[in-house]
């Protein structure tokens, strides 16, 4: 068949790579359109831009993106990630990671890059579920539902993991879900801009796999459920925020604040060590 | 401005730092470890000076991850650790591996398993040096026996994985880490200094793991405008993931034959007397320096002793060890650790010749005179 009419965002997709390996109804491509139509507005050279990944559904979506990309280690992406942006600073460099690759295998590194304020984006797809692995409990998997590892119920409460980053130090700190990508767009321009660290978690649907065990028969009906529970908050702290499955999930901005970025710090370093004044 | 030689008295540790400087490392990124951590510390106190990054990892799964970052980004990428920090480190050599990402990495070896002794010396890691990451592949370990040979092959060690576009172990240890010597750092106009090549091709038509008769893949480094995919997963010559038995083949005999097809370039050694060898001894780093002292003053009393130095434990030497060997009834490696050197020897050496191995169960280097008691007390 012939296609005769382009994606509009055709110009940053590995079109070759098509179809991609996420499961009908998946909110990743929901994330992905949004993080590319911010990328088009702002008007960013592709050239500058660096999509890390670790391993989970997530890990895959340097895969599909015509972007310099490398697809490491499981719970590793952020340290590449800093690598990759401490040896060239020119360079944009996005995380992305689900909430097992991001929070659970790679927490260590999420919250030294946090404390150091790395000049990184870090995009966490949070579906409270390892998915590609088909379906254990994750640190994010809430105490209500079941997972293929907790037929029970978890065995302890989740992490919320926007208040784990701000504690942290990390300097901009937000959580949408896949039921506002207009929203995640205008946040995800803010956190390409953010000078230092900044994080977006994206409360998403796994229909497939969470969704089936916990009783969601259609990808609709998890998507409605993501849709309730996720409420946007205004001008509260990130520690004000819920992350409740029954009752709230709260989105919004928690943190955007300037303090001096890890690539300046290290310039500072450079500066003394020539013995030049800072 | 061009760096002048000069000639300093410092540790093997300090040495591996001027080395690391003068081949054009500006990015290190490591995790306190004895005996290990007077690398980092110089580091830190050197990188920034000449424009470099230093930075302390939050654990060794984070250094070895950030210099791969750093390498994937252009930059010549170092780091240094020791005993559990190596095992540490293991997952991510494996994806430099597979990447094909130039690091270097300095396994200071000490008394082991496990938390072992931290400041001592022991030879216990130089099968970990290549076989420690899963699955198939080949790396290329070099080992130094004096303060000099830790500057040269730290140069050697960012050399050759620029060439091979491969990491690279260096193998140090305990001993070497702070044993001090005379050492002349060559200057600038005195070392050769290779960097990775970079693709001539047009974007549209690039293909980043596409092999030469070399076999070695040119890869553009981020931010060269090629929009590369570094991948850990089994990839085709565009870097893309399929799961298909012709592209793991090719993908495994890539990153093994790449190494193998070359060994001829890669094999370092140092022999002595061995042309008539009859008792020929393996002893590799600061154990082969001693052996060789043994073996001198053994001549003088006109025993037919040989002594053969393997720098390049990986690719082993085979070819240069058979001919030394030739003329050996007896073959002896001496090592600190119950034995780990005797397998690549025996696995060179044909059958029928006898190979043994001498452990020197000691942290503290033995003198020529210990080794020989030893000798005896085994014979």
């Amino acid at each position: 068949m012939e296609i005769t009419v382009q994606h509009p965002l055709e110009r940053y997709i590995r079109s070759e790579k098509m179809p991609t390996t996420w499961c009908p109804g998946c909110g990743i491509g929901t994330v992905v359109q949004s993080f590319l139509k911010a990328i088009d507005e702002l008007g960013l050279d592709p050239k500058d831009l660096v999509m890390i990944s670790g391993i989970g559904c997530t890990g895959r979506v340097p895969h599909y993106l015509k972007f310099d990309g490398a697809h490491v280690l499981h719970g590793r992406a952020i340290p590449v990630a800093l690598g990759v942006k401490l040896a060239n600073p020119k360079l944009k460099v996005v995380v992305w990671g689900g909430d097992g690759d991001i929070a659970s295998i790679g927490g260590n590194h999420l919250i030294h890059a946090a404390r150091r304020n790395a000049d990184l984006t870090v995009i966490m797809i949070n579906n409270f579920i390892y998915g590609l692995t088909g379906g254990q409990v994750a640190p994010t998997t809430p105490k209500e539902t079941v997972t293929y590892t907790s037929p029970y119920n978890p065995d302890s409460k989740p992490f919320d993991v926007i208040k784990l980053v701000a504690a942290a130090g990390a300097t901009y700190v937000a959580r949408w879900s896949t039921a506002y990508p207009v929203l995640l767009k205008e946040s995800i321009k803010k956190a390409l801009n953010h000078r230092g660290f900044s994080f977006i978690e994206v409360i998403s649907q796994c229909p497939e796999i969470f969704g089936r065990i916990n009783g969601f028969k259609e990808p609709y009906d998890l998507y409605l459920k993501i849709k309730k529970v996720g409420q946007i908050r205004r001008g509260i702290s990130p520690f004000e925020a819920k992350y409740d499955w029954n009752e709230e999930i709260s989105l919004g901005e928690f943190v955007n604040r300037e303090e001096p970025t890890y690539l300046e710090q290290l310039e500072e370093i450079k500066k003394k060590a020539r013995g030049e004044k800072a | 401005m061009m760096e002048k030689g000069k000639v300093l008295y410092v540790t093997g540790n300090e040495a591996v730092v001027e080395g690391a400087i003068a081949a054009g490392c500006r990015f290190y990124a490591g995790y306190p470890i004895t005996p290990s951590s007077e690398i980092a510390e110089e580091m830190s106190k050197r990188l920034p000076a000449v424009g470099g990054m230093y930075v302390q990892g939050e654990d060794e799964l984070a250094s070895i991850n950030m210099i791969v970052g750093a390498s994937m980004a252009g930059a010549k990428a170092m780091t240094a650790t020791s005993g559990p920090g190596y095992s540490l480190m293991q997952e991510g050599i494996g994806l430099a591996v597979a990447t094909e990402t130039p690091v270097v990495i300095v396994d200071v070896m000490r008394a082991g398993p496990s938390t072992g002794i931290a400041s001592k010396a022991w030879q216990g890691d130089l099968m970990q040096a290549r076989f420690g990451s899963h699955s198939d592949y080949e790396i290329i370990a070099l080992y130094a026996s004096s303060v000099q040979e830790a500057f040269d092959l730290t140069v050697e060690a960012f050399n050759l994985a620029e060439t091979y576009m491969s990491p690279v172990v260096l193998l140090s240890d305990g001993v070497l880490a702070r044993m001090r010597e005379r050492l002349y750092v060559k200057g600038q106009d005195e070392l050769v200094i290779v960097n990775r090549k970079k693709p001539t091709e047009s974007p549209e038509n690039y293909l980043p793991y596409k092999r030469g008769d070399d076999y070695i893949p040119t890869i553009a480094n981020f931010g060269d405008g090629y929009a590369v995919l570094k991948d850990s997963l089994t990839h085709d010559e565009r870097g893309y993931y399929y799961e298909r038995p012709d592209i793991q083949a090719k993908f495994v005999l890539g990153v093994t034959e790449k190494i193998r097809r070359n060994a001829s370039k890669i094999y370092r050694w140092q022999e002595e007397y061995t042309e008539d060898a009859e008792v020929l001894f393996v002893a590799s780093g600061v154990m082969g320096r001693i052996a060789s002292v043994m073996v001198r003053e053994a001549r003088q009393e006109g025993k037919k002793w040989g002594v053969f130095r393997p720098i390049s434990i990986w690719p082993f030497p085979e070819d240069a060890l058979r001919r030394a060997a030739r003329n050996a009834s007896k073959v002896i490696t001496i090592e600190m650790s119950v034995g780990k050197l005797v397998y690549p020897v025996k696995w060179t050496l044909r059958d029928g010749q006898e190979v043994s191995v001498l452990p020197w169960l000691s942290y503290e280097a033995p003198s020529p005179d210990d080794l020989l008691n030893l000798l005896e007390v085994k014979a």
